[in-house]
């Protein structure tokens, strides 16, 4: 019983509340409640899912059919009733070229989903296999102070998730490291918050590649004379700027807006002012400052990939758009992939933060 | 038993600053609060004159919005003077400080903190030379006398109102103000805890004897704890009514205070006052 009282615990702390029917039905024995609560929360989500494949199924053929109506009219019109007929006979064997290019079905974008994997595997197996022979001439290069050979061959789509996510991360610890003491210096001084908010209120709603443009400026000539890698660098600082803001605003108005009961505690108390920022005022504006963080972090992650995309960086962003580039067969399902990807791995860095969130709000009615 | 009354010791400062002996341990002189408005001055209290003597429980009664809790925030220095002085034992107030002990109508804990680390929060500002161990004894020891022995670690925010209100009682005895001001510290408990927190301050005052000033609405509490209960008039330009003395015999118990003789005319004198 104890244990089952603690996964629900955590399974609520994570905002994973909804997995609770599932906990209750399997730990103990499950009550009458426990079934209907099990259809309103599972069944019924389920559904949704089941109705949106079957949109998405019943719009990708729509849609396919009328690429596929347009190619045989237009085959008519060209070179005559052979070769649609020709047309028409090619698109219903299967034939690659000439598939018609439209939204892909939700069949194709999982057999996408499992080529990317195999490719993964594949990928993989070569960089362990170029190791294992680079291992010994490497040393070698090591020991008479050369660089030693590095792996050069095209990133799976794994590679990318985790370029993407070392980029995020580097962006959101920037993020966090200018947004949260300047936020607190701001939030301390009416005058300070004042005479920045302009600054503030401008530069907050500039776009994603404004930002990548100005570090690009910057950055370029900074790394000039290094061998540095400039577009990971770009990207990060370019992710970092545009995520800032939600963290910079939100401590600011945590650190503006603590309880005046607590300040009269502290000014009978007569704590010093360090005390008082550290005992009082940070602490009781946590809260809004990992508001601010969870905030920081989505919107890090949602420009990530067009920053990426702009900045010619590994990463998810790129990979998207060189599908779209190549346009091969299955460029689009892959495309897709990488939507559900994007957003699944979204989902779960929201989540993450909710959860530190959870655990340092004093407030448990507070952040859902 | 006291019999305070306001004129048994007039003056703590000579003409030439130098103080005396004195039983007065909080004087309010000429004392005026006004707050501007755009159509003018508004006046709160004008011309408040009150002297309250060392180790005395005086209660302060009066309509909502008279300005009593302006008074005690002023005293506490959270609040600006505008006119006339207040002085604890002769030195004029400038500013907050843990000579004045606040128990504010919320109990203000810090909800991330301990109920200790509460208490511990100003005991480590008031004794900055007691080793560790001592600060925490004396938290400790408060926490014990308003009943919280077993509720030391637990968060503020886990506790009760009632039991939040005990922990803010055990901060402004631990620092061992000169003065503690109390603001409606009750209001906001349902009757029966309050009846609790009401022996409980009582309890710890008979020990520490710490000069007291407590706002409250309640005409009974007033009586029970009060050596003195001042009424106020109703606002604007609030000033002291009628001053009432409770010459009941401490230590006191809620039994002999309802059956003293006096009870009833102490209660009529006061309601009476407050119905005109």
């Amino acid at each position: 019983m104890k244990q089952s009282i603690t996964l629900n615990k955590i399974t609520q702390l994570m905002g994973f509340g909804f997995l609770k029917p599932i906990t209750a039905l399997f730990t103990g024995k499950p009550q009458k409640e426990d079934i209907v609560n099990f259809l309103k929360k599972i069944i019924v989500p389920l559904l949704s899912i089941l109705l949106f494949l079957g949109v998405w199924q019943g719009g990708s053929t729509a849609l396919f059919n009328k690429e596929a109506n347009f190619k045989i009219e237009k085959a008519l019109a060209d070179q005559g009733q052979a070769a649609a007929d020709e047309m028409r006979a090619c698109i219903a064997s299967g034939e690659i070229s000439c598939q018609p290019n439209t939204l892909p079905s939700p069949s194709q974008v999982w057999a996408s989903f499992k080529t990317l994997l195999e490719d993964h595997k594949v990928i993989s197996a070569d960089k362990l296999a170029f190791k294992e022979k680079t291992a010994v001439m490497n040393e070698k290069r090591i020991a008479a102070g050369k660089e030693p050979i590095t792996y050069t061959g095209r990133p799976s789509f794994v590679d990318q998730i985790f370029t993407s996510l070392k980029t995020v991360f580097a962006g959101f610890l920037l993020a966090l490291v200018i947004a949260v003491p300047i936020g607190v210096v701001i939030g301390l001084s009416t005058t300070l918050r004042s005479s920045f908010n302009w600054l503030i209120q401008i530069f907050k709603p500039v776009s994603p590649v404004v930002w990548l443009l100005l570090v690009f400026m910057i950055v370029k000539t900074l790394t000039k004379d290094s061998n540095s890698d400039s577009a990971f660098i770009i990207s990060f600082i370019s992710v970092g700027l545009c995520s800032m803001w939600a963290t910079l605003v939100n401590t600011a108005m945590g650190v503006s807006s603590v309880d005046k009961d607590y300040i009269n505690v502290a000014k009978v108390l007569k704590l010093g002012p360090m005390q008082k920022v550290f005992k009082v005022i940070l602490p009781s504006s946590l809260p809004l400052i990992f508001t601010g963080l969870r905030i920081t972090l989505s919107v890090a992650w949602m420009v990530l990939i067009a920053i990426e995309l702009l900045a010619q960086s590994p990463g998810l962003g790129s990979f998207v758009w060189e599908e779209f580039q190549n346009g091969a067969i299955d460029s689009n399902s892959k495309i897709i992939v990488a939507m559900f990807i994007i957003g699944i791995i979204g989902f779960l860095l929201d989540r993450i933060m909710l959860t530190i969130q959870n655990m340092v709000s004093f407030n448990k009615n507070e952040g859902v | 038993m006291k019999t305070a009354t306001i004129n048994t010791d007039t003056s703590t400062l000579s003409e030439n600053g130098i103080q005396f002996p004195s039983k007065v341990m909080l004087d309010l002189h000429n004392l005026k609060k006004v707050y501007p408005t755009p159509k003018g001055d508004y006046v709160v209290l004008e011309d408040l004159n009150l002297q309250i003597m060392k180790e005395e429980f005086v209660t302060i009664i009066g309509h909502s919005g008279c300005g009593k809790t302006t008074m005690l925030s002023m005293i506490a220095g959270l609040n600006p003077i505008s006119g006339g002085n207040i002085a604890v034992l002769g030195n004029p107030v400038k500013g907050p400080g843990p000579d004045r002990g606040v128990i504010f109508q919320a109990p203000s804990l810090m909800p991330w903190m301990t109920a200790l680390e509460n208490v511990l929060l100003g005991v480590n500002q008031v004794f900055p030379h007691a080793s560790k161990k001592e600060r925490k004894d004396i938290a400790k020891y408060y926490l014990h006398k308003v009943g919280l022995d077993g509720s030391f670690d637990k968060k503020a925010i886990a506790l009760s109102q009632g039991m939040q209100q005990r922990v803010g009682i055990a901060r402004a005895f631990a620092i061992k103000p000169k003065v503690l001001l109390l603001d409606e510290p009750f209001g906001m408990l349902d009757s029966l805890t309050r009846g609790e927190l009401q022996d409980i301050l009582i309890e710890i005052w008979n020990k520490e004897k710490i000069t007291a000033v407590m706002i409250t609405h309640d005409v009974d509490e007033a009586i029970f704890l009060a050596d003195r209960v001042v009424m106020m008039t109703s606002g604007p330009s609030a000033k002291i009514g009628d001053i009432l003395n409770i010459d009941f015999e401490r230590p006191r118990t809620r039994k002999s205070v309802l059956e003293h003789d006096d009870y009833y005319k102490y209660r009529k004198h006061l309601i009476e006052f407050l119905e005109h």
